[in-house]
């Protein structure tokens, strides 16, 4: 009889154990995976791909100021760039200026009328060794293998590092809240805040949608947009058929955007 | 006579103390059994007619955070645009044109949580609230 019990209490014992336990195996089972459905993160099926994004600006066909407004119009409109009318303070993606600033260095002394006088668009030049990118401590600025030099605004803590490198002085800082200065907010793009640099993004949010940049579409064939690295692609056909220049190119970064003059 | 170790002062010491514990527990006291009711949230039409968000409700209510955080980083840095959930259902991952697609009603559906347990996200200090709002 007592040998019996004790026989009992042992199996009792065992099964109790057995069953406390099966729910925190369970539980293990689960956490480890294996059995769910995974998430997938993709690119957009229409999305434009290409190994090194470049932009051939026509310079012959943006003769005067009224050509190239309307370019950086629907560019600031879009992106939510504030206007502010002090200069410390202004933001901006994509300018006119002249040769004499765009093209440093290169100037001479007597320049023919329509160089001397022609807007010339300038806005980041997307380097393929983006001296901005090397000189930010928090890597919120970044070249993404397409070439695309973007900034990831949820890092940057507007130390304004990669103004200083930028040659080029494509980068501009909120010193002030911008929502109260946009005209008309672009409801599908988000604003930036106070306290961070920004700049052109070669309108990767369009690419990502398969559509060309903004000024791009909006030029009527002025600029042209495509792969540097495809020899098949517009702006190769291009560069190969025409003068085209960059700036400052004696500092190496390689800019991405061309000038046909 | 046995040496007591004597206190002085000790009509105000004590009183001092009583009044110093009162002070220090009023709080709990105060507001005993009274917890602030767990906010009500309101969901859009839209939002009850697609019945699940991109992942399930319990996923949503606890994670969302990390998924939105997991989002930015993913889109923004590696271009990735696309969230194909466990149903396979694709979906565009933009807090902006997204989330609040659906949840265009910020203030009854974000918020009122979000006061509630003061956790005070500075995602709109960028990102436009109801894009599809109608003024």
């Amino acid at each position: 009889m007592e040998n019996s019990r004790r026989h009992f209490l042992k199996i009792a014992g065992i099964s109790a154990l057995g069953v406390g336990t099966k729910p925190v195996l369970d539980a293990f089972a689960s956490s480890g995976g294996g059995h769910e459905k995974q998430v997938q993160l993709k690119a957009g099926e229409k999305a434009l791909k290409a190994k090194n994004w470049g932009m051939v600006i026509d310079t012959r066909k943006l003769k005067t100021k009224e050509d190239v407004e309307p370019l950086i119009e629907i560019c600031h409109s879009i992106h939510n760039v504030p206007k502010l009318e002090n200069q410390r303070h202004e933001i901006k993606w994509i300018w006119e200026t002249e040769y004499k600033h765009a093209f440093t260095g290169n100037e001479n002394k007597y320049l023919d009328e329509s160089t001397e006088h022609t807007p010339f668009l300038v806005m980041c030049n997307h380097c393929e060794n983006p001296p901005c990118c090397r000189a930010c401590p928090t890597e919120a600025t970044f070249q993404r293998e397409d070439g695309i030099v973007l900034m990831d605004f949820h890092r940057c803590i507007g130390c304004r590092f990669c103004m200083a490198a930028c040659p080029y002085g494509s980068r501009s800082f909120n010193f002030l809240d911008p929502r109260g200065f946009i005209k008309e907010q672009n409801k599908k793009f988000p604003t930036r805040m106070k306290g961070v640099v920004e700049k052109c993004n070669f309108c990767a949010e369009r690419l990502a949608e398969g559509l060309m940049p903004a000024c791009v579409e909006a030029s009527k064939g002025a600029i042209a947009f495509g792969d540097l690295d495809d020899p098949n692609s517009d702006v190769r056909k291009l560069l190969k058929e025409n003068y085209t220049i960059r700036r400052k190119q004696n500092l190496g970064t390689e800019p991405s955007v061309y000038y046909i003059v | 006579m046995p040496e007591y170790k004597r206190m002085y002062n000790k009509d105000k010491v004590i009183t001092g103390l009583i009044i110093f514990l009162a002070v220090m527990t009023f709080p709990f006291w105060y507001n005993h059994g009274k917890a602030a009711p767990a906010p009500k949230i309101e969901l859009t039409k839209e939002a009850k007619a697609a019945k699940q968000c991109v992942r399930d409700k319990d996923y949503m209510k606890t994670e969302h955070m990390q998924l939105l955080d997991e989002w930015r980083d993913v889109v923004v840095r590696e271009g990735k645009r696309m969230y194909v959930n466990t149903e396979g259902k694709e979906f565009n991952m933009s807090l902006s044109n997204s989330c609040l697609e659906c949840h265009s009603n910020k203030a009854e559906f974000c918020d009122r949580c979000h006061d509630y347990a003061s956790a005070d996200p500075y995602c709109w200090d960028c990102h436009i609230d109801n894009p599809k709002e109608k003024k």
